[in-house]
Protein backbone atom coordinates (compact mmCIF):
# COMPACT_ATOMS: atom_id res chain seq x y z
CA UNK A 1 0.00 0.00 0.00
CA UNK A 2 1.78 3.13 -1.21
CA UNK A 3 1.50 6.62 0.19
CA UNK A 4 -1.20 8.43 -1.75
CA UNK A 5 -1.30 11.82 -0.17
CA UNK A 6 0.86 13.64 2.29
CA UNK A 7 0.86 16.99 4.05
CA UNK A 8 4.11 18.25 5.54
CA UNK A 9 4.57 21.04 8.04
CA UNK A 10 1.34 22.89 7.25
CA UNK A 11 1.02 26.24 8.97
CA UNK A 12 -2.21 28.22 8.79
CA UNK A 13 -2.83 31.43 10.69
CA UNK A 14 -6.06 33.37 11.03
CA UNK A 15 -4.86 36.73 12.29
CA UNK A 16 -3.19 35.92 15.58
CA UNK A 17 -4.72 32.47 15.86
CA UNK A 18 -2.45 29.72 14.65
CA UNK A 19 -4.93 27.05 13.60
CA UNK A 20 -2.20 24.78 12.26
CA UNK A 21 1.32 24.91 13.65
CA UNK A 22 3.27 22.62 11.36
CA UNK A 23 0.77 19.84 10.91
CA UNK A 24 1.61 16.60 9.09
CA UNK A 25 -0.73 14.07 7.62
CA UNK A 26 -0.32 10.83 5.72
CA UNK A 27 -2.84 8.85 3.70
CA UNK A 28 -2.20 5.53 2.01
CA UNK A 29 -4.03 4.18 -0.98
CA UNK A 30 -7.40 2.62 -0.33
CA UNK A 31 -7.32 3.07 3.42
CA UNK A 32 -9.65 4.71 5.89
CA UNK A 33 -7.86 7.11 8.19
CA UNK A 34 -9.57 8.74 11.14
CA UNK A 35 -8.42 12.24 12.01
CA UNK A 36 -9.21 12.97 15.62
CA UNK A 37 -8.57 15.77 18.07
CA UNK A 38 -10.28 18.05 20.55
CA UNK A 39 -12.52 20.92 19.55
CA UNK A 40 -10.36 23.59 17.96
CA UNK A 41 -7.43 21.22 17.40
CA UNK A 42 -7.39 22.26 13.75
CA UNK A 43 -9.02 19.27 12.06
CA UNK A 44 -11.37 21.26 9.88
CA UNK A 45 -8.62 23.69 8.99
CA UNK A 46 -6.32 20.83 8.00
CA UNK A 47 -9.01 19.34 5.78
CA UNK A 48 -9.66 22.73 4.19
CA UNK A 49 -5.96 23.11 3.44
CA UNK A 50 -5.88 19.64 1.88
CA UNK A 51 -8.98 20.20 -0.25
CA UNK A 52 -8.19 23.56 -1.78
CA UNK A 53 -10.60 25.67 0.28
CA UNK A 54 -7.80 27.38 2.21
CA UNK A 55 -4.20 27.71 1.13
CA UNK A 56 -1.71 27.03 3.90
CA UNK A 57 0.74 29.82 4.80
CA UNK A 58 3.59 27.31 4.86
CA UNK A 59 4.18 23.64 4.22
CA UNK A 60 3.68 21.36 1.26
CA UNK A 61 1.21 18.87 -0.11
CA UNK A 62 2.31 15.80 -2.04
CA UNK A 63 0.12 13.59 -4.18
CA UNK A 64 1.83 10.30 -5.01
CA UNK A 65 5.10 11.91 -4.09
CA UNK A 66 4.76 14.96 -6.33
CA UNK A 67 4.27 18.37 -4.75
CA UNK A 68 0.96 19.96 -5.74
CA UNK A 69 -0.65 23.29 -5.06
CA UNK A 70 -4.40 23.69 -4.89
CA UNK A 71 -5.68 27.21 -5.36
CA UNK A 72 -9.35 26.26 -5.22
CA UNK A 73 -11.66 23.33 -4.56
CA UNK A 74 -11.86 22.79 -8.32
CA UNK A 75 -8.11 22.13 -8.35
CA UNK A 76 -8.62 19.52 -5.66
CA UNK A 77 -11.41 17.95 -7.66
CA UNK A 78 -9.19 17.64 -10.69
CA UNK A 79 -6.98 15.45 -8.49
CA UNK A 80 -10.00 13.34 -7.57
CA UNK A 81 -10.35 14.85 -4.10
CA UNK A 82 -13.86 15.40 -2.72
CA UNK A 83 -14.96 16.77 0.63
CA UNK A 84 -17.92 16.57 2.96
CA UNK A 85 -17.61 19.85 4.81
CA UNK A 86 -18.57 20.28 8.43
CA UNK A 87 -21.00 23.00 7.35
CA UNK A 88 -22.12 20.72 4.47
CA UNK A 89 -21.94 23.51 1.84
CA UNK A 90 -25.42 22.82 0.49
CA UNK A 91 -27.67 25.35 -1.21
CA UNK A 92 -30.77 25.20 1.02
CA UNK A 93 -33.20 26.54 -1.58
CA UNK A 94 -32.28 23.90 -4.14
CA UNK A 95 -33.22 20.24 -4.24
CA UNK A 96 -30.97 17.29 -3.36
CA UNK A 97 -30.28 16.40 -7.00
CA UNK A 98 -29.49 20.00 -7.87
CA UNK A 99 -27.10 20.19 -4.94
CA UNK A 100 -25.30 17.10 -6.13
CA UNK A 101 -24.41 18.84 -9.38
CA UNK A 102 -23.35 22.28 -8.16
CA UNK A 103 -20.52 23.44 -10.40
CA UNK A 104 -20.70 20.24 -12.46
CA UNK A 105 -24.06 20.66 -14.12
CA UNK A 106 -24.70 18.35 -17.06
CA UNK A 107 -25.71 19.98 -20.31
CA UNK A 108 -27.97 18.60 -23.00
CA UNK A 109 -26.21 17.10 -25.98
CA UNK A 110 -25.91 19.03 -29.22
CA UNK A 111 -26.92 22.60 -29.90
CA UNK A 112 -28.99 22.95 -26.73
CA UNK A 113 -25.97 22.05 -24.66
CA UNK A 114 -23.84 24.56 -26.53
CA UNK A 115 -26.40 27.17 -25.51
CA UNK A 116 -25.91 26.12 -21.91
CA UNK A 117 -29.20 24.27 -21.47
CA UNK A 118 -29.19 21.92 -18.49
CA UNK A 119 -29.95 18.24 -18.80
CA UNK A 120 -32.17 18.19 -15.73
CA UNK A 121 -33.65 14.77 -16.42
CA UNK A 122 -30.32 12.96 -16.54
CA UNK A 123 -28.98 14.78 -13.49
CA UNK A 124 -32.08 13.86 -11.55
CA UNK A 125 -31.97 10.23 -12.60
CA UNK A 126 -28.27 9.87 -11.82
CA UNK A 127 -28.63 11.55 -8.45
CA UNK A 128 -31.60 9.33 -7.59
CA UNK A 129 -29.58 6.30 -8.58
CA UNK A 130 -26.66 7.38 -6.40
CA UNK A 131 -28.91 8.09 -3.44
CA UNK A 132 -30.51 4.67 -3.74
CA UNK A 133 -27.28 2.76 -4.23
CA UNK A 134 -25.79 4.44 -1.18
CA UNK A 135 -28.81 3.55 0.89
CA UNK A 136 -29.77 7.09 1.83
CA UNK A 137 -33.33 7.88 2.67
CA UNK A 138 -33.78 11.04 0.63
CA UNK A 139 -37.09 10.29 -1.05
CA UNK A 140 -38.39 13.63 -2.24
CA UNK A 141 -36.03 14.89 -4.91
CA UNK A 142 -38.09 18.04 -5.39
CA UNK A 143 -38.22 19.34 -1.85
CA UNK A 144 -35.63 22.01 -1.15
CA UNK A 145 -32.76 20.80 1.00
CA UNK A 146 -33.86 23.22 3.73
CA UNK A 147 -36.95 21.06 4.20
CA UNK A 148 -34.88 17.94 4.92
CA UNK A 149 -33.89 16.76 8.37
CA UNK A 150 -30.35 17.33 9.61
CA UNK A 151 -29.46 13.73 8.90
CA UNK A 152 -30.92 13.80 5.42
CA UNK A 153 -28.97 16.95 4.63
CA UNK A 154 -25.82 15.21 5.74
CA UNK A 155 -26.67 12.23 3.55
CA UNK A 156 -26.98 14.50 0.54
CA UNK A 157 -23.56 16.02 1.20
CA UNK A 158 -22.00 12.57 1.68
CA UNK A 159 -23.55 11.19 -1.48
CA UNK A 160 -22.34 14.15 -3.46
CA UNK A 161 -18.76 13.67 -2.34
CA UNK A 162 -18.72 9.89 -2.79
CA UNK A 163 -20.40 10.12 -6.17
CA UNK A 164 -17.62 12.25 -7.61
CA UNK A 165 -14.56 11.06 -5.73
CA UNK A 166 -11.94 9.07 -7.59
CA UNK A 167 -8.99 9.42 -5.23
CA UNK A 168 -9.77 10.78 -1.79
CA UNK A 169 -12.87 11.69 0.21
CA UNK A 170 -12.50 13.94 3.22
CA UNK A 171 -15.42 13.73 5.62
CA UNK A 172 -15.59 16.33 8.34
CA UNK A 173 -17.86 14.87 11.04
CA UNK A 174 -20.23 13.21 8.56
CA UNK A 175 -22.18 11.37 11.23
CA UNK A 176 -22.61 14.28 13.65
CA UNK A 177 -26.34 14.70 13.02
CA UNK A 178 -27.18 11.10 12.21
CA UNK A 179 -29.27 8.56 14.08
CA UNK A 180 -28.02 5.09 14.91
CA UNK A 181 -29.24 3.45 11.73
CA UNK A 182 -28.02 6.22 9.45
CA UNK A 183 -24.65 6.23 11.17
CA UNK A 184 -24.34 2.50 10.50
CA UNK A 185 -25.15 3.17 6.86
CA UNK A 186 -22.49 5.83 6.56
CA UNK A 187 -19.86 3.63 8.20
CA UNK A 188 -20.77 0.81 5.84
CA UNK A 189 -20.59 3.23 2.95
CA UNK A 190 -17.13 4.38 4.03
CA UNK A 191 -15.87 0.79 3.99
CA UNK A 192 -17.46 0.20 0.61
CA UNK A 193 -15.84 3.33 -0.80
CA UNK A 194 -12.45 2.22 0.51
CA UNK A 195 -12.90 -1.17 -1.16
CA UNK A 196 -13.24 0.58 -4.51
CA UNK A 197 -9.72 1.95 -3.96
CA UNK A 198 -10.72 5.44 -2.87
CA UNK A 199 -9.08 6.59 0.35
CA UNK A 200 -11.29 8.07 3.04
CA UNK A 201 -10.34 10.53 5.76
CA UNK A 202 -12.91 10.59 8.53
CA UNK A 203 -13.11 13.24 11.20
CA UNK A 204 -15.14 12.14 14.17
CA UNK A 205 -15.47 12.66 17.91
CA UNK A 206 -16.94 9.20 18.40
CA UNK A 207 -14.07 6.90 19.40
CA UNK A 208 -15.92 3.60 19.05
CA UNK A 209 -16.99 4.63 15.58
CA UNK A 210 -13.40 5.54 14.76
CA UNK A 211 -11.99 2.25 16.01
CA UNK A 212 -14.63 0.34 14.16
CA UNK A 213 -14.26 1.84 10.71
CA UNK A 214 -10.70 3.16 10.42
CA UNK A 215 -7.55 1.32 9.38
CA UNK A 216 -5.37 3.96 10.96
CA UNK A 217 -5.83 6.93 13.25
CA UNK A 218 -3.95 10.22 13.29
CA UNK A 219 -4.28 12.51 16.27
CA UNK A 220 -4.14 16.28 16.05
CA UNK A 221 -3.57 18.52 19.05
CA UNK A 222 -3.10 22.30 19.01
CA UNK A 223 -2.49 22.32 15.29
CA UNK A 224 0.09 19.53 15.23
CA UNK A 225 0.02 15.80 14.65
CA UNK A 226 0.90 14.25 17.98
CA UNK A 227 0.29 10.55 17.41
CA UNK A 228 -0.56 7.86 14.85
CA UNK A 229 -1.99 4.45 15.55
CA UNK A 230 -3.08 1.32 13.75
CA UNK A 231 -6.70 0.86 14.66
CA UNK A 232 -6.12 -2.83 15.30
CA UNK A 233 -3.76 -2.22 18.22
CA UNK A 234 -5.18 0.83 19.93
CA UNK A 235 -8.04 1.50 22.31
CA UNK A 236 -10.26 4.33 23.43
CA UNK A 237 -8.13 5.28 26.45
CA UNK A 238 -5.06 5.62 24.27
CA UNK A 239 -6.83 7.83 21.76
CA UNK A 240 -8.37 10.07 24.39
CA UNK A 241 -5.03 10.32 26.14
CA UNK A 242 -3.28 11.40 22.96
CA UNK A 243 -6.02 13.91 22.12
CA UNK A 244 -5.95 15.61 25.48
CA UNK A 245 -2.22 15.38 25.95
CA UNK A 246 -2.54 13.32 29.12
CA UNK A 247 -0.62 10.63 27.34
CA UNK A 248 2.39 11.72 25.34
CA UNK A 249 3.14 9.08 22.82
CA UNK A 250 6.30 9.11 20.85
CA UNK A 251 4.65 7.14 18.15
CA UNK A 252 5.49 9.53 15.37
CA UNK A 253 7.83 8.24 12.73
CA UNK B 1 -40.34 14.70 5.06
CA UNK B 2 -42.92 17.20 3.86
CA UNK B 3 -46.33 16.22 2.63
CA UNK B 4 -46.63 15.05 -0.93
CA UNK B 5 -46.95 17.78 -3.50
CA UNK B 6 -49.43 17.44 -6.33
CA UNK B 7 -48.00 17.91 -9.82
CA UNK B 8 -50.29 20.87 -10.47
CA UNK B 9 -49.10 22.62 -7.38
CA UNK B 10 -45.53 21.89 -8.30
CA UNK B 11 -45.90 23.46 -11.71
CA UNK B 12 -47.65 26.43 -10.18
CA UNK B 13 -45.03 27.04 -7.54
CA UNK B 14 -42.24 26.44 -10.03
CA UNK B 15 -43.71 29.08 -12.29
CA UNK B 16 -44.60 31.76 -9.82
CA UNK B 17 -43.82 30.81 -6.27
CA UNK B 18 -46.83 30.75 -3.98
CA UNK B 19 -46.90 34.49 -3.20
CA UNK B 20 -47.08 35.57 -6.81
CA UNK B 21 -49.92 33.17 -7.45
CA UNK B 22 -52.11 34.89 -4.88
CA UNK B 23 -51.00 38.17 -6.36
CA UNK B 24 -52.74 37.26 -9.59
CA UNK B 25 -55.90 37.23 -7.50
CA UNK B 26 -55.05 40.66 -6.13
CA UNK B 27 -54.66 42.03 -9.65
CA UNK B 28 -57.98 40.56 -10.70
CA UNK B 29 -59.65 41.99 -7.59
CA UNK B 30 -58.22 45.45 -8.28
CA UNK B 31 -59.32 45.26 -11.89
CA UNK B 32 -62.85 44.34 -10.80
CA UNK B 33 -63.04 47.25 -8.33
CA UNK B 34 -61.72 49.78 -10.86
CA UNK B 35 -64.09 48.40 -13.49
CA UNK B 36 -67.08 48.81 -11.19
CA UNK B 37 -66.14 52.43 -10.38
CA UNK B 38 -65.38 53.40 -13.98
CA UNK B 39 -66.96 50.80 -16.30
CA UNK B 40 -66.63 53.24 -19.17
CA UNK B 41 -62.91 53.96 -18.75
CA UNK B 42 -61.07 51.11 -17.00
CA UNK B 43 -62.07 47.83 -18.70
CA UNK B 44 -61.41 49.03 -22.22
CA UNK B 45 -58.94 47.89 -24.81
CA UNK B 46 -57.36 51.33 -25.02
CA UNK B 47 -56.81 51.39 -21.28
CA UNK B 48 -55.39 47.87 -21.20
CA UNK B 49 -53.01 48.98 -23.89
CA UNK B 50 -51.98 51.91 -21.70
CA UNK B 51 -51.24 49.59 -18.81
CA UNK B 52 -49.16 47.31 -21.01
CA UNK B 53 -47.22 50.21 -22.49
CA UNK B 54 -46.58 51.70 -19.06
CA UNK B 55 -45.31 48.45 -17.63
CA UNK B 56 -43.05 47.56 -20.57
CA UNK B 57 -40.03 49.71 -19.83
CA UNK B 58 -39.93 48.94 -16.13
CA UNK B 59 -40.41 45.25 -16.88
CA UNK B 60 -37.26 45.20 -18.99
CA UNK B 61 -35.32 46.57 -16.00
CA UNK B 62 -37.08 44.16 -13.68
CA UNK B 63 -35.86 41.14 -15.62
CA UNK B 64 -32.24 42.15 -14.91
CA UNK B 65 -33.09 42.97 -11.31
CA UNK B 66 -34.62 39.52 -10.85
CA UNK B 67 -31.33 37.88 -11.81
CA UNK B 68 -29.37 40.11 -9.44
CA UNK B 69 -31.76 39.54 -6.56
CA UNK B 70 -31.99 35.78 -7.09
CA UNK B 71 -28.22 35.84 -6.57
CA UNK B 72 -28.82 37.78 -3.33
CA UNK B 73 -27.53 40.99 -4.89
CA UNK B 74 -29.09 44.41 -5.05
CA UNK B 75 -29.13 47.15 -7.67
CA UNK B 76 -30.44 50.62 -6.85
CA UNK B 77 -28.74 52.27 -9.79
CA UNK B 78 -31.07 51.07 -12.58
CA UNK B 79 -33.14 54.27 -12.86
CA UNK B 80 -30.07 56.47 -13.20
CA UNK B 81 -28.38 54.03 -15.55
CA UNK B 82 -31.53 54.15 -17.69
CA UNK B 83 -31.25 57.95 -17.86
CA UNK B 84 -27.50 57.82 -18.51
CA UNK B 85 -27.89 55.28 -21.31
CA UNK B 86 -30.70 57.28 -22.87
CA UNK B 87 -28.64 60.47 -22.78
CA UNK B 88 -25.61 58.74 -24.28
CA UNK B 89 -27.74 57.16 -26.99
CA UNK B 90 -29.45 60.46 -27.83
CA UNK B 91 -26.15 62.38 -27.83
CA UNK B 92 -24.46 59.94 -30.16
CA UNK B 93 -27.47 59.81 -32.48
CA UNK B 94 -27.51 63.60 -32.65
CA UNK B 95 -23.79 63.66 -33.37
CA UNK B 96 -24.15 60.98 -36.05
CA UNK B 97 -26.95 62.89 -37.70
CA UNK B 98 -29.37 61.38 -40.18
CA UNK B 99 -32.91 60.20 -39.66
CA UNK B 100 -32.47 56.58 -40.73
CA UNK B 101 -32.17 53.17 -39.12
CA UNK B 102 -28.37 53.17 -39.08
CA UNK B 103 -28.40 56.09 -36.68
CA UNK B 104 -30.99 54.35 -34.51
CA UNK B 105 -28.94 51.16 -34.35
CA UNK B 106 -25.84 53.13 -33.40
CA UNK B 107 -27.85 54.80 -30.65
CA UNK B 108 -29.09 51.43 -29.43
CA UNK B 109 -25.60 49.96 -29.27
CA UNK B 110 -24.28 53.00 -27.41
CA UNK B 111 -27.13 52.82 -24.90
CA UNK B 112 -26.52 49.11 -24.29
CA UNK B 113 -22.79 49.62 -23.85
CA UNK B 114 -23.41 52.51 -21.44
CA UNK B 115 -25.60 50.28 -19.33
CA UNK B 116 -23.12 47.42 -19.33
CA UNK B 117 -20.26 49.72 -18.31
CA UNK B 118 -22.16 50.82 -15.21
CA UNK B 119 -23.11 47.25 -14.47
CA UNK B 120 -19.52 46.04 -14.69
CA UNK B 121 -18.44 48.97 -12.52
CA UNK B 122 -21.02 47.97 -9.89
CA UNK B 123 -20.06 44.32 -10.11
CA UNK B 124 -16.34 44.96 -9.74
CA UNK B 125 -16.81 47.29 -6.77
CA UNK B 126 -19.06 44.75 -5.06
CA UNK B 127 -17.06 41.59 -5.69
CA UNK B 128 -13.44 42.70 -5.98
CA UNK B 129 -13.42 45.67 -3.60
CA UNK B 130 -16.10 44.19 -1.32
CA UNK B 131 -18.13 47.39 -1.07
CA UNK B 132 -21.66 46.34 -0.07
CA UNK B 133 -24.07 46.24 -3.03
CA UNK B 134 -26.43 48.68 -1.35
CA UNK B 135 -23.72 51.32 -1.03
CA UNK B 136 -22.10 50.70 -4.41
CA UNK B 137 -25.33 50.97 -6.35
CA UNK B 138 -26.52 53.90 -4.23
CA UNK B 139 -23.27 55.60 -5.21
CA UNK B 140 -23.59 54.82 -8.90
CA UNK B 141 -27.24 55.85 -8.76
CA UNK B 142 -26.06 59.35 -7.83
CA UNK B 143 -23.03 59.33 -10.11
CA UNK B 144 -24.77 58.08 -13.26
CA UNK B 145 -27.50 60.67 -12.97
CA UNK B 146 -24.94 63.37 -12.17
CA UNK B 147 -22.91 62.57 -15.27
CA UNK B 148 -26.08 62.48 -17.39
CA UNK B 149 -26.88 65.98 -16.14
CA UNK B 150 -23.33 67.21 -16.77
CA UNK B 151 -23.49 65.97 -20.35
CA UNK B 152 -26.81 67.69 -21.00
CA UNK B 153 -26.52 70.68 -18.65
CA UNK B 154 -29.63 69.26 -17.08
CA UNK B 155 -31.79 69.81 -20.18
CA UNK B 156 -33.48 66.92 -21.91
CA UNK B 157 -32.31 66.09 -25.41
CA UNK B 158 -35.38 66.27 -27.63
CA UNK B 159 -33.99 65.41 -31.02
CA UNK B 160 -34.24 61.83 -32.14
CA UNK B 161 -34.12 60.37 -35.66
CA UNK B 162 -37.35 60.36 -37.61
CA UNK B 163 -37.37 56.58 -38.04
CA UNK B 164 -37.37 56.24 -34.28
CA UNK B 165 -40.40 58.49 -33.96
CA UNK B 166 -42.17 56.45 -36.61
CA UNK B 167 -41.28 53.25 -34.82
CA UNK B 168 -42.69 54.57 -31.54
CA UNK B 169 -46.18 54.81 -33.00
CA UNK B 170 -45.96 51.64 -35.08
CA UNK B 171 -48.01 48.71 -33.82
CA UNK B 172 -48.15 44.96 -34.14
CA UNK B 173 -51.43 43.17 -33.45
CA UNK B 174 -52.82 46.34 -31.95
CA UNK B 175 -50.02 46.88 -29.46
CA UNK B 176 -46.99 49.18 -29.67
CA UNK B 177 -43.76 47.44 -30.53
CA UNK B 178 -42.15 48.18 -27.17
CA UNK B 179 -44.79 46.01 -25.51
CA UNK B 180 -43.77 43.09 -27.70
CA UNK B 181 -40.10 43.81 -27.16
CA UNK B 182 -40.58 43.81 -23.39
CA UNK B 183 -42.51 40.55 -23.66
CA UNK B 184 -39.68 38.95 -25.59
CA UNK B 185 -37.14 40.16 -23.02
CA UNK B 186 -39.24 38.69 -20.22
CA UNK B 187 -39.72 35.35 -21.95
CA UNK B 188 -36.07 34.99 -22.89
CA UNK B 189 -34.99 36.12 -19.42
CA UNK B 190 -37.36 33.67 -17.77
CA UNK B 191 -36.31 30.73 -19.91
CA UNK B 192 -32.58 31.39 -19.51
CA UNK B 193 -32.95 31.65 -15.73
CA UNK B 194 -34.94 28.45 -15.61
CA UNK B 195 -33.20 26.07 -18.01
CA UNK B 196 -29.56 27.10 -18.38
CA UNK B 197 -26.44 26.50 -16.35
CA UNK B 198 -26.02 30.26 -16.05
CA UNK B 199 -29.44 30.47 -14.44
CA UNK B 200 -28.83 27.50 -12.16
CA UNK B 201 -25.60 29.00 -10.88
CA UNK B 202 -27.41 32.25 -10.24
CA UNK B 203 -29.71 30.38 -7.85
CA UNK B 204 -26.85 28.50 -6.21
CA UNK B 205 -24.90 31.70 -5.54
CA UNK B 206 -27.95 33.36 -4.06
CA UNK B 207 -28.74 30.34 -1.95
CA UNK B 208 -25.24 29.75 -0.57
CA UNK B 209 -22.32 31.47 -2.24
CA UNK B 210 -19.82 29.39 -0.27
CA UNK B 211 -21.39 26.20 -1.62
CA UNK B 212 -21.03 27.62 -5.11
CA UNK B 213 -17.40 28.53 -4.48
CA UNK B 214 -16.58 25.09 -3.11
CA UNK B 215 -18.41 23.61 -6.07
CA UNK B 216 -15.90 25.30 -8.31
CA UNK B 217 -18.10 28.15 -9.51
CA UNK B 218 -16.28 31.42 -10.10
CA UNK B 219 -18.64 33.41 -7.92
CA UNK B 220 -17.13 36.84 -8.49
CA UNK B 221 -17.10 36.49 -12.26
CA UNK B 222 -20.69 35.31 -12.21
CA UNK B 223 -21.82 38.21 -10.04
CA UNK B 224 -20.06 40.73 -12.29
CA UNK B 225 -21.92 39.20 -15.23
CA UNK B 226 -25.21 39.55 -13.35
CA UNK B 227 -24.65 43.24 -12.57
CA UNK B 228 -23.59 43.73 -16.18
CA UNK B 229 -26.84 42.07 -17.23
CA UNK B 230 -28.77 44.39 -14.94
CA UNK B 231 -26.95 47.35 -16.50
CA UNK B 232 -27.66 45.97 -19.96
CA UNK B 233 -31.38 45.74 -19.18
CA UNK B 234 -31.39 49.26 -17.73
CA UNK B 235 -29.52 50.53 -20.81
CA UNK B 236 -32.00 48.82 -23.11
CA UNK B 237 -34.86 50.29 -21.07
CA UNK B 238 -33.22 53.70 -21.50
CA UNK B 239 -33.30 53.24 -25.24
CA UNK B 240 -36.93 52.03 -25.18
CA UNK B 241 -37.79 55.11 -23.15
CA UNK B 242 -36.20 57.26 -25.88
CA UNK B 243 -38.30 55.41 -28.41
CA UNK B 244 -41.48 55.93 -26.46
CA UNK B 245 -41.11 59.59 -25.52
CA UNK B 246 -38.77 60.81 -28.29
CA UNK B 247 -36.83 62.64 -25.59
CA UNK B 248 -34.63 61.80 -22.66
CA UNK B 249 -36.51 61.94 -19.37
CA UNK B 250 -33.80 62.97 -16.96
CA UNK B 251 -35.99 63.79 -14.00
CA UNK B 252 -38.50 60.99 -14.42
CA UNK B 253 -36.70 57.95 -13.04
CA UNK B 254 -35.76 58.58 -9.44
CA UNK B 255 -38.22 55.96 -8.19
CA UNK B 256 -37.64 53.35 -10.91
CA UNK B 257 -35.42 51.20 -8.73
CA UNK B 258 -37.94 51.34 -5.90
CA UNK B 259 -40.79 50.37 -8.21
CA UNK B 260 -38.82 47.57 -9.82
CA UNK B 261 -37.55 46.11 -6.54
CA UNK B 262 -41.10 46.25 -5.16
CA UNK B 263 -42.40 44.36 -8.18
CA UNK B 264 -39.63 41.79 -8.03
CA UNK B 265 -40.07 41.13 -4.30
CA UNK B 266 -43.85 41.07 -4.65
CA UNK B 267 -43.36 38.52 -7.40
CA UNK B 268 -41.79 36.14 -4.91
CA UNK B 269 -38.07 36.78 -5.31
CA UNK B 270 -36.40 36.58 -1.93
CA UNK B 271 -34.28 39.48 -0.71
CA UNK B 272 -31.97 36.80 0.64
CA UNK B 273 -31.52 35.19 -2.74
CA UNK B 274 -31.95 31.66 -4.01
CA UNK B 275 -35.64 32.06 -4.81
CA UNK B 276 -37.44 33.89 -7.59
CA UNK B 277 -38.78 33.64 -11.12
CA UNK B 278 -39.23 36.06 -13.98
CA UNK B 279 -42.87 34.96 -14.29
CA UNK B 280 -43.38 36.07 -10.70
CA UNK B 281 -41.69 39.36 -11.47
CA UNK B 282 -44.06 39.97 -14.39
CA UNK B 283 -47.03 39.49 -12.06
CA UNK B 284 -45.42 41.69 -9.41
CA UNK B 285 -44.82 44.48 -11.90
CA UNK B 286 -48.43 44.39 -13.01
CA UNK B 287 -49.62 45.03 -9.46
CA UNK B 288 -48.18 48.53 -9.42
CA UNK B 289 -49.01 49.11 -13.08
CA UNK B 290 -52.68 48.25 -12.59
CA UNK B 291 -52.86 50.17 -9.33
CA UNK B 292 -51.21 53.20 -10.86
CA UNK B 293 -53.44 53.18 -13.89
CA UNK B 294 -56.60 52.48 -11.92
CA UNK B 295 -56.00 55.35 -9.49
CA UNK B 296 -55.53 57.73 -12.41
CA UNK B 297 -58.63 56.44 -14.14
CA UNK B 298 -60.80 56.86 -11.03
CA UNK B 299 -59.29 60.32 -10.51
CA UNK B 300 -57.43 59.72 -7.28
CA UNK B 301 -54.35 61.87 -6.89
CA UNK B 302 -51.49 59.85 -8.46
CA UNK B 303 -49.33 60.53 -5.39
CA UNK B 304 -51.44 57.97 -3.58
CA UNK B 305 -49.89 55.37 -5.82
CA UNK B 306 -46.44 56.19 -4.45
CA UNK B 307 -47.81 55.89 -0.93
CA UNK B 308 -49.38 52.54 -1.73
CA UNK B 309 -46.28 51.11 -3.44
CA UNK B 310 -44.09 52.16 -0.52
CA UNK B 311 -46.25 50.28 1.95
CA UNK B 312 -46.69 47.32 -0.38
CA UNK B 313 -42.91 46.96 -0.53
CA UNK B 314 -42.71 46.83 3.24
CA UNK B 315 -45.46 44.22 3.42
CA UNK B 316 -43.83 42.12 0.69
CA UNK B 317 -40.51 42.12 2.51
CA UNK B 318 -42.26 41.28 5.77
CA UNK B 319 -43.82 38.22 4.14
CA UNK B 320 -40.46 37.24 2.68
CA UNK B 321 -38.75 37.53 6.08
CA UNK B 322 -41.39 35.41 7.75
CA UNK B 323 -41.17 32.73 5.12
CA UNK B 324 -37.42 32.73 5.53
CA UNK B 325 -37.58 32.47 9.30
CA UNK B 326 -40.07 29.63 9.15
CA UNK B 327 -37.79 27.74 6.79
CA UNK B 328 -34.63 28.18 8.83
CA UNK B 329 -36.50 26.88 11.86
CA UNK B 330 -37.60 23.80 9.92
N1 LIG C 1 -12.04 31.26 9.49
C1 LIG C 1 -11.42 31.35 10.70
N2 LIG C 1 -11.11 32.55 11.22
C2 LIG C 1 -10.49 32.63 12.42
N3 LIG C 1 -10.14 31.58 13.16
C3 LIG C 1 -10.44 30.35 12.70
C4 LIG C 1 -11.09 30.17 11.45
N4 LIG C 1 -11.24 28.85 11.24
C5 LIG C 1 -10.71 28.24 12.31
N5 LIG C 1 -10.22 29.14 13.19
C6 LIG C 1 -9.58 28.82 14.45
O1 LIG C 1 -8.64 27.80 14.22
C7 LIG C 1 -8.66 26.85 15.26
C8 LIG C 1 -8.91 25.47 14.70
O2 LIG C 1 -10.24 25.40 14.19
P1 LIG C 1 -10.84 24.13 13.46
O3 LIG C 1 -12.19 24.51 13.00
O4 LIG C 1 -9.88 23.66 12.46
O5 LIG C 1 -10.95 23.10 14.65
P2 LIG C 1 -11.59 21.64 14.67
O6 LIG C 1 -10.50 20.72 15.12
O7 LIG C 1 -12.23 21.34 13.39
O8 LIG C 1 -12.68 21.77 15.82
P3 LIG C 1 -14.14 21.09 15.95
O9 LIG C 1 -13.92 19.73 16.52
O10 LIG C 1 -14.83 21.96 16.93
O11 LIG C 1 -14.77 21.09 14.61
C9 LIG C 1 -9.71 27.31 16.25
O12 LIG C 1 -9.05 27.99 17.31
C10 LIG C 1 -10.55 28.28 15.46
O13 LIG C 1 -11.05 29.29 16.28
MG1 LIG D 1 -14.15 21.03 12.76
Amino acid sequence: MGVLFEARGLIKRYGHVEALGGADFTLNEGEVVALIGDNGAGKSTLVKCMSGVESPDEGELLLRGTPITMASPSDARKHGIETVYQDLALAPELGPAENTYIGRELLKPGLMGKLGVLDKKTMRAKAAEAFTSMGTDVKDLDAPVSALSGGQKQSVAICRAVMWASGIVFMDEPTAALGVRQTRNVLKLIRRVAETGVSVVLISHNMTEVLEVADRIEVLRLGKRVARYDAADSNVEQLVGAMTGALDTGDIK
Amino acid sequence: MTATVTPARRVRSKLFGATAFYLLGVIVAMAIVFSIIRPDAFPTFANSRNILTDVSILLVIAVGTTYVMVAAGFDLSVGSVLVFAGVMGAKVMAATGGEGWTTVVIGLVVALISGVVWGVFNGVCITVFKVPALITTLGSMGAALGIARLITNGNDIRTVPLSMIKFSVAEFLGLPWIVWIAAVVAVVGGVVLHVTRFGRRTYVIGSNDEAARRGGVNVNAHLIKLYALSGLCAGFAGFLSLVRFSTTTITGHSTDALQVITGVVLGGTSLFGGIGTVAGTVVGMFVSAVLNNGLIVIDVEPFWQEVAIGFILIVAVYIDQRRRRRRSRA
